[in-house]
């Protein structure tokens, strides 16, 4: 992206015909990683970016060709959060991320696919059908901003923004060997970001290298006025040299090492604090007592949420609508049977369950008390270390004709990236090995609020001194 | 036949006269054609966020100090999770836990004397849109300019025990509402609206019977009407040994009766839980003081202070204590020229006249307070006379002009400049010389021929009187 | 725990969701495991912990009273399944 940044400048390349090539590219594209291809709105994009890079102001994004989770909202392209019930959406309004992302001279070649409503992890449950991981195509790229993962990886673009809202831009990044950050909660404005659980939920940037995230990330963040959890606060861009980690303390979590994590992803990741640690690093072993309970918090938490933001799609005011319904209720109860699928729908059970009456404290209300301790964990463990260090997901990528059927074990595939959303942290996983097979391993790097400086930092510093981001599919 | 005590509990919503929704920047103007005064937020389209309109807080802290509340330091807002195609997010906001006002009370004057009815707590929350139902096609139709219009939530203590009190309560809430200039209290618009919860139990009896929901009554008259109807509903049933069924009922104003608006028994489970996308509001010491310097005095206290400070009798300071514009626009006058009585006599008989005539609020009044203080003025110097004025009000109120404009203009009034009778006297004298001389001779029955002669002169706008002793007095030098 | 197919039901319900037999029966499964498996959160001591709603302690995020202009009436009915004369038209609403 950089590189592509300069060559601009110096007018060895032209947007128009950058944008010409990826767009070539995605008609090829046999992964499936977009939903739609906005090439008209590319091509104008690429041409106003050709005018701004006239001026000596124009940022590091003009005239970059990137692509945009499909819930994401984007003023007259389809939205469809990959759900029947929106197919045909058409938002009258930019996401606050899109118009930074335009306003900056990014050209925007169209919406990725993922799973429904961002809920899964596999971006198989897709209106769309699934997207295939482009290091082995008979595997997922991971969920549920899938098919931003793939289109990174397969060079369909030069970085993506996906949504993250318990692991679903860095476990896509973790499968498909690229880099995916989920800033700190209230970094990146929400608005626009089609809900799933508001209190978790958070854009980011999934892109080949920390540098090119770290761009992204610099592009979308800040203050909005028009999201409430969004923190005002100086934006400070990121230092694109990487930091010296000499002296920096490295929290390890032994609870990220325990039961149901694969060896060969337990030894990559191993290796990769090594390397932290062998450019100066200081390995500090820390715990986080209540991380454990992390998945049950969030799929009680998350559901909850999910359910009351799902609530809007009744078939009213836009979206599918259930035609000959005998009245109102029997519309909306045959809409929201057609346009949800299984997991939407059990999650929206769940949820729904979750909070009513009888339940609510036992479930809602005990989940968020949990919450509570398991961000108080993250706040001594930082007391003793300045960044954490541990594995993305506990497996590699998985054959799509193996795909797990049992909700509740795919739930816990989300167990490493879970707490950093129910402590509003941010966290960057990067690649780190591979495994036996050639699959990539992703390792996740912590840290608190707004320290995204010391994750990107240290992940562009790695990425100096490794080459696991560079070997391609 | 037993004695039964009612026990009835009102929510009032009164809607906020904010320029903007609660959560977006769209106005709250009524009356524009369907949808156009939406946005994406409060239409609910996938991935819009609320942002809180700071004002609806102060408004919310200004009652809650008006009705002796405790205001929360810190509230919190809500979700309250139900289906209804005039609500766009499936959810309403509103506050449920930690509410913005709790434990504050109204006083209403009864029968009985003065006495205090309770206000359990006072909350934010956004209102939904209309849904019109067709009369003939099975169809209904929706449309979202009212949907998030800020509500405030009143909800009364079970303190109420007739229908009578409730009304006066209900009329007392809308004045300090009026008065804060937070609601226009338009009860037949909905911008004041009343729910109300009623049982009834056996007269000194602890525990409280079964209690109904009623809805719907846009009137003063609707809920004295609904609420008596419920009551003596309530115990027929009891008396014939039946038992009141926990419903929501409609009051239908043209049968005069009460009806069930659930068919089936549809479980309400709200499943309120933090609304994740708003933020707590916190309120220090400093907020609520800056309320309160900009509280108006409200009616009660204002009532008072016009019989203490005026010398007005009780039913003057009731009659302009009714609305806080019509006792600003007393005190304005007051302010420029101190005649408490007359202004207030003024004010009861051709001003309200007025209003009611041209069916408008004082405010929009062209007779303002400088003008009409400048007319009672010229009657107090004697320049015009009291029927006169009335007449020239009259003008005021249909042109706008000023009453010296329009005495003069009309060449009414009298004229009793003493200088200028004086010195016309002199002339008429100077030129009837011997008139003049047979009068000072004895003939005084000439002084009738020389204020005559004045009269003329003035085209009998002299003040007569004046004129008389002026011209005798010079005569008589 | 085990839930019963009528709490399904009445979950759906207030979900408004319609399921059908093998969605109730394979719904109730899953969530019988799932809610199972949350369980392990009963063993959490949480006496006197307040509950988490937002990861960052933001309070009083206002905006002024300024008006900032709607939207067109055509962006409103755009994506909207019946619309006449500006109005949303839906099934009547019965009940
Ligand atoms: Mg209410
Ligand atoms: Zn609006």
């Amino acid at each position: 992206m950089l590189e592509t940044a300069r060559q601009y400048r110096r007018y060895e390349k032209s947007p128009v015909d950058e944008t010409r090539a990826f767009l070539e590219k995605i008609r090829r594209d046999t992964f499936n990683a977009f939903i739609t291809v906005d090439e008209e709105g590319a091509l104008r994009d690429a041409k106003a970016a050709e005018e701004l890079l006239k001026s000596p102001d124009a940022g590091a994004l003009a005239g970059i060709p990137v692509a945009i989770k499909d819930n994401i909202c984007t003023r007259g392209v389809r939205t469809t959060c990959a759900s029947k019930i929106l197919s045909e959406f058409v938002p009258s309004y930019d996401a606050t991320v899109v118009r930074k992302l335009k306003e900056q001279g990014a050209v925007i070649l169209g919406k990725t696919n993922l799973d429904e409503f961002a809920m899964g992890s596999t971006t198989t449950l897709s209106i769309a059908g699934p997207t295939r991981n482009p290091r082995d195509p008979s595997r997922t790229p991971g969920g549920s901003s899938g098919g931003s993962g793939a289109a990174v990886a397969a060079g369909l673009c030069a970085g993506a923004l996906g949504s993250d809202t318990g692991g679903s831009i860095r476990m896509p990044a973790s499968f498909c060997g690229i880099t995916g950050l989920k800033p700190t909660y209230g970094s990146v404005s929400r608005y626009g970001l089609v809900a799933f659980a508001s209190s978790l939920d958070q854009i980011g940037p999934m892109a080949p290298t920390v540098r090119d995230a770290a761009v992204l990330f610099d592009a979308i963040k800040g203050y909005d006025p028009l999201d409430s959890t969004s923190v005002p606060r100086d934006y400070t861009p990121t230092n694109l040299d990487g930091i010296d980690l000499k002296g920096l303390r490295i929290g390890v979590p032994k609870e990220f090492f325990g039961e149901g994590l694969n060896p060969e992803v337990e030894d990559a990741v191993r290796s990769g604090i090594a390397v932290l640690e062998d450019m100066g690093g200081r390995i500090v072993e820390i715990d986080l007592p209540h991380a454990g309970y992390g998945v049950a918090v969030y799929y009680i938490v998350a559901t909850a949420e999910a359910s009351s933001n799902l609530a809007r799609y009744d078939g009213v005011r836009y979206g599918l609508r259930a035609n000959d319904a005998l009245d109102l209720g029997d519309m909306y109860a045959r809409t929201r049977d057609m346009g949800f699928g299984p997991e939407v729908k059990r999650r929206i059970m769940l949820g729904t369950y979750a909070l009513s009456a009888g339940y609510y404290d036992a479930y809602y209300r005990k989940a968020s008390q949990v919450r509570t301790l398991i961000a108080e964990d993250f706040r001594k463990a930082f007391s003793q270390c300045d960044i954490i260090a541990g594995p993305t997901t506990p497996v590699t990528a998985f054959r799509l004709d193996e795909m797990i059927d049992d909700p509740l074990s795919l739930y816990l595939l989300d167990i490493y990236t879970i707490p950093a959303n129910l402590a509003g942290l941010p966290a960057l996983s990067i690649p780190c090995g591979f495994d036996s097979l050639g699959l990539p391993v992703g390792m996740q790097l912590m840290a608190p609020h707004f320290r995204e400086d010391l994750l990107l930092g240290a992940g562009i510093s790695f990425q100096d001194r490794t080459t696991y981001h560079q070997e391609g599919p | 036949m037993k004695a039964y005590d009612a026990v009835i509990g009102l929510e009032v919503h009164a809607q906020l006269l904010t320029s903007t929704k609660i959560f977006c920047g769209c106005s709250t103007k009524a009356g524009l054609p369907p949808n156009t005064s939406t946005c994406p937020v409060c239409t609910g389209m996938p991935g819009v966020l609320p942002v809180l309109n700071r004002k609806v807080v102060d408004f919310g802290i200004m009652l809650g100090l008006a009705t002796g509340s405790r205001i929360a330091p810190r509230c919190i807002f809500a979700r309250k999770n139900y289906f209804y195609p005039d609500l766009p997010k499936g959810y309403q906001i509103t506050q449920y836990e930690h509410p913005l006002c709790e434990g504050g009370s109204i006083l209403i004057e009864t029968a009985q004397g003065v006495k205090r009815i309770g206000i359990t707590r006072i909350h934010m929350e956004e209102d939904a849109g209309k849904t019109i139902h067709d009369e003939k096609a099975p169809l209904s139709y929706v449309d979202y300019n009212r949907s998030g219009v800020p509500l405030l939530e009143i909800v009364s203590e079970p303190d109420i025990t007739s229908t009578d009190e409730a009304v006066a309560y209900l009329r007392e809430l809308r004045q300090i509402l009026m008065y804060l200039g937070i609601c226009d209290g338009n009860m037949e618009e909905g911008s004041f609206r009343c729910d109300a919860n009623v049982s009834v139990k056996p007269a000194g009896s602890a525990r409280y019977g079964t209690r109904t929901e009623l809805k719907n009554m846009n009137s003063f008259r609707n809920v004295q009407r609904a609420l008596q109807y419920e009551i003596e509903r309530h115990i027929e049933i009891i008396e014939s040994g039946g038992e009141v069924v926990q419903e929501t009922l409609l009051w239908d104003p043209s049968r005069g009766v009460t009806v069930s608006m659930r068919s089936k028994e549809e479980s309400h489970d709200y499943r309120y839980f933090p609304e994740p996308d708003l933020v707590p509001v916190e309120i220090d010491s400093a907020w609520i003081d800056s309320v309160r310097s900009a509280l108006p005095e409200l009616p009660f206290a204002r009532r008072e202070r016009f019989i203490g400070q005026y010398g007005l009798p009780a039913y003057d300071a009731g009659v302009l204590t009714q609305t806080k514009a019509v006792a600003d626009y007393y005190e304005e006058c007051v302010r420029l020229l101190d005649r408490p009585k007359e202004i207030s006599n003024w004010i009861m008989t051709e001003v309200m006249r007025a209003l009611n005539e041209q069916g408008i609020p004082i405010t929009e009044l062209i007779v303002s307070p400088e003008m009409l203080t400048g007319l009672i003025a010229l009657i107090d110097k004697g320049s015009i006379s009291g029927s006169m004025a009335k007449e020239v009000f009259a003008e005021m109120v249909d042109t706008g002009e000023s009453a010296g404009g329009i005495i003069e203009k009309k060449g009414i009034g009298q004229i009793n400049d003493e200088e200028e009778l004086r010195s016309l006297a002199r002339e008429i004298i100077d030129a009837h010389p011997d008139e003049a001389h047979k009068y000072r001779s004895g003939k005084t029955g000439l002084l009738g021929f020389f204020v005559g002669m004045l009269m003329k002169a003035t085209r009998g706008e002299a003040n007569p009187k004046l004129a008389s002793r002026i011209m005798k007095e010079l005569l008589e030098e | 725990m085990k839930i019963t197919d009528d709490e399904v039901l009445h979950v759906a319900a207030l979900a408004r969701i319609r399921l059908d037999d093998d969605e109730i029966l394979s719904l109730r499964n899953d969530l019988d495991k799932i809610l199972g498996y949350m369980d392990i959160l009963s063993s959490v001591d949480t006496t006197g912990v307040n509950p988490t709603h937002h990861p960052l302690p933001l309070v009083n995020a206002m905006r002024d009273d300024r008006e900032q202009g709607c939207q067109e009436l055509a962006d409103v009915l755009r994506n909207a399944p019946q619309h006449d004369n500006g109005y949303i038209v839906v099934p009547k609403v019965i009940g």
